[in-house]
């Protein structure tokens, strides 16, 4: 992966709570093998039309919000399945963060692997992100925080190890498998096996 | 004395290869990889990048389930796979598993079926194992004891490659589940109103434990269905703890220990339960006995209502109005009035055969209303022969309704079994989500009685009427 280090980009806002993965890319384009192009499925059957038109007052589709790479997104974004699909639509559409109240576990865990940044804030801040959207933020990742268009700096959890991987460009397989004389130390020591 | 324990503490740390630090995640040791066609292609594909091989062929297990066709077929050279995309990916996967040296329970297997259907079917998932698999509804397996999740496919790389995960350690949150369920009410209806109390993200960065005399009086079937929907809840995971009924299901499946190893592995499974004074971070009280039939009315699992309840009033949520509007459902209204052209009897959550044997007691002797479509697919390959040895096959045939082969089929519609735009579907599968089960699909979730229910009665209706 490569690192990613600062995210300087204007916000689109989707308020809507509980966005399901269904609804970031519906099932029926997870038969693909390759984890490329993804992004013309992203929000597809919110963005897209029954007749193959973009829905004009979809967010994505608005003039304003053409080359925003932060979605400002309602509360429990990226619930329901497991489908890494989701970080991987929304990078190839061209979103590098996603900041909610909260974002699903699976979700957040799969994003952070492949460089898409998961930003969870308080309420205060969401509502005023919420509601002034298109605003200019630029995304620290080593110091986990980000900057308001009034220089205001907001900080936000992210687990250490993949930030130091994020700013690193650290391949967290690659890690693992440093451990696997370990691994091997491990599964001959148990007492009972699998 | 030690320090007191829950289950799910004492599976983690029997796991554990390297302990998590403030700057480093846990190495997690993986005793099950559960693997099926849609989240494992790109993994393979890195593997084989980076001249890696799947480290442990022996704890994996694949399957095909997602895109999958379950049309009834004689021979399984005649099923054909909907769609270029969905062939493409499943002869990947047969490719895949044959250069890895990985055994496929394939479209020729007897074994084939849900993933989340046939590891226990086959004895696979036993208690104190973790089992993780590209699949959110991994949570499943916790129904033996297990701790099982839903990982991403960069994650089923590390597993395929180490056999170890990194994980952060989940909190613990226990629901304990008094009373008694009443006649007609079910697992469904419990886990429904469970994450209509806790909500859709009641859970998020938690391992649910289920406990109390209504999860100790379920059989496997039941505490399956619950642990499948934790998910729902946000959990990582869903456990109970192994008992009696875990150890009587086992016993004798074809992958579970045998002889001297089975008495080993009972010892063994008969510490897997949380201490007394074990702490959790956070616990939720329900009462099983003033439970109804539970349904959904909006586009997320924790949107319920008692089937003979009316849809909350509206609230001035716009979420609330937007899920409504799609639902073409009107608050304040009784959902019972809500009028139905599909019916779903499957997936992962209600597919197996007691869940069968459920809907057909309801739909025998009785006909699916006109212009319902009904379809009923088994779980797994080995459910289908059960349920044809007790002749529920011609119990569903007889009333009108479609039998098909396994898979996972309409509960997300990869394989052609889809829910026409703006039809309204009672699904006994997991989610509601807008457009889950087709475009514009409208989906209420139920449990096999209340779906067989209201196939029969052509809208939206309470099981109890018609229990026998």
């Amino acid at each position: 992966m490569d690192a990613v280090t600062q995210i300087k980009s204007r916000t689109a806002v989707l308020a809507t709570r509980d966005i399901d993965t269904d609804q970031i890319i519906p099932a029926r384009y997870l038969t693909t093998t390759s984890r490329e192009g993804l992004g013309e499925y992203l929000f597809h059957d919110l963005r897209i039309d029954s007749t193959g038109n973009e829905v004009g007052e979809f967010v994505l589709n608005r003039p304003e919000s053409k080359g925003c790479g932060i979605l400002v997104a309602g509360h429990n974004f990226g619930c329901g399945s497991s489908r890494e699909h989701a970080p991987w639509a929304l990078l190839d559409y061209g979103i590098r963060a996603v900041i909610s109240t909260e974002i699903a576990d699976i979700f957040r865990n799969n994003s952070l692997k492949n460089g898409l940044i998961p930003i969870v804030v308080d309420e205060p801040t969401h509502r005023y992100l919420l509601q002034n959207p298109g605003m200019d933020l630029t995304i620290d990742i080593a110091k986990a925080t980000f900057k308001l268009p009034d220089g205001k700096i907001i900080s936000f959890p992210i687990d250490g190890f993949a930030r130091y991987c994020l700013v690193e460009g650290i391949d967290q397989l690659g890690y693992l498998r440093k451990h696997l004389d370990t691994i091997e130390s491990f599964e001959k020591a148990r007492s009972w096996m699998p | 004395m030690a320090v007191a324990t829950t289950l799910f503490e004492k599976v983690w740390s029997e796991h554990v290869v390297v302990e998590e630090t403030a700057d480093t995640p846990a190495v997690l040791y993986v005793d099950l990889h559960l693997i099926h066609e849609v989240t494992t292609p790109q993994a393979f594909a890195l593997l084989q990048q980076q001249g890696l091989h799947v480290r442990r062929p022996d704890l994996t297990l694949a399957t095909m389930d997602h895109s999958t066709p379950t049309t009834p077929v004689t021979s399984f050279k005649d099923l054909a796979v909907v769609g270029a995309s969905a062939a493409n990916q499943i002869e990947q996967m047969e490719k895949n598993c044959a250069a890895f040296g990985i055994d496929l329970l394939g479209f020729d297997s007897a074994q084939r079926g849900i993933v989340h259907v046939i590891g226990p079917e086959l004895g696979a998932t036993q208690p104190g194992k973790t089992i993780v698999c590209g699949d959110s509804h991994t949570s499943t397996h916790g129904a033996f004891g297990a701790l099982a999740f839903g990982i991403g496919t960069t994650e089923v790389g590390h597993v395929l490659a180490t056999q170890c995960l990194l994980q952060r350690k989940p909190k613990t949150l226990a629901i304990d589940i008094s009373g008694t369920l009443g006649n007609g009410v079910s697992a469904k209806d419990l886990i429904l109103a469970i994450i209509g109390e806790i909500g859709v993200d009641g859970g998020t960065g938690h391992v649910i434990e289920y406990r109390g005399p209504a999860i100790s009086a379920m059989g496997m079937d039941e505490r399956m269905t619950v642990c499948n929907m934790s998910i729902e809840a946000g959990a990582r995971a869903g456990m109970i703890a192994p008992d009696e009924t875990t150890i009587d299901y086992l016993r004798g499946r074809p992958r579970a220990p045998q002889g001297t190893d089975w008495d080993a592995a009972v010892s063994r499974w008969a510490l897997l339960q949380s201490d007394i004074e074990a702490q959790f971070d956070k616990t939720v009280t329900i009462d099983a006995g003033h439970l109804r039939p539970m349904v959904t009315f909006g586009t997320n699992p924790g949107m319920v209502v008692g089937v003979d309840e009316n849809v909350p009033a509206a609230n001035g949520d716009p979420s609330f109005r937007k899920a409504l509007d799609y639902m073409q459902i009107e608050a304040g209204k009784p959902i019972a009035a809500t009028g139905v052209d599909v019916v779903f009897v499957g997936s992962c959550t209600n597919s197996r055969l007691s869940d069968l044997v459920q809907a057909a007691a309801i739909l025998r002797g009785r006909r699916v209303a006109d212009g319902v479509r009904m379809l009923v697919v088994p779980g797994s390959q080995q459910i289908k022969k059960e349920a044809e040895e007790l002749g529920l096959d011609q119990v569903f045939l007889a009333a009108g309704a479609e039998w098909r082969e396994s898979g996972c089929s309409m509960c997300l519609g990869m394989n052609g079994d889809t829910v026409a735009k703006g039809m309204l579907s009672v699904s006994t599968s997991n989610r509601n989500f807008e457009g889950r089960q087709g475009i514009g699909a409208r989906t209420v979730l139920a449990s096999p009685m209340t779906a067989a229910a209201s196939a029969i009665a052509g809208h939206v209706a309470d099981p109890r009427p018609y229990l026998r």
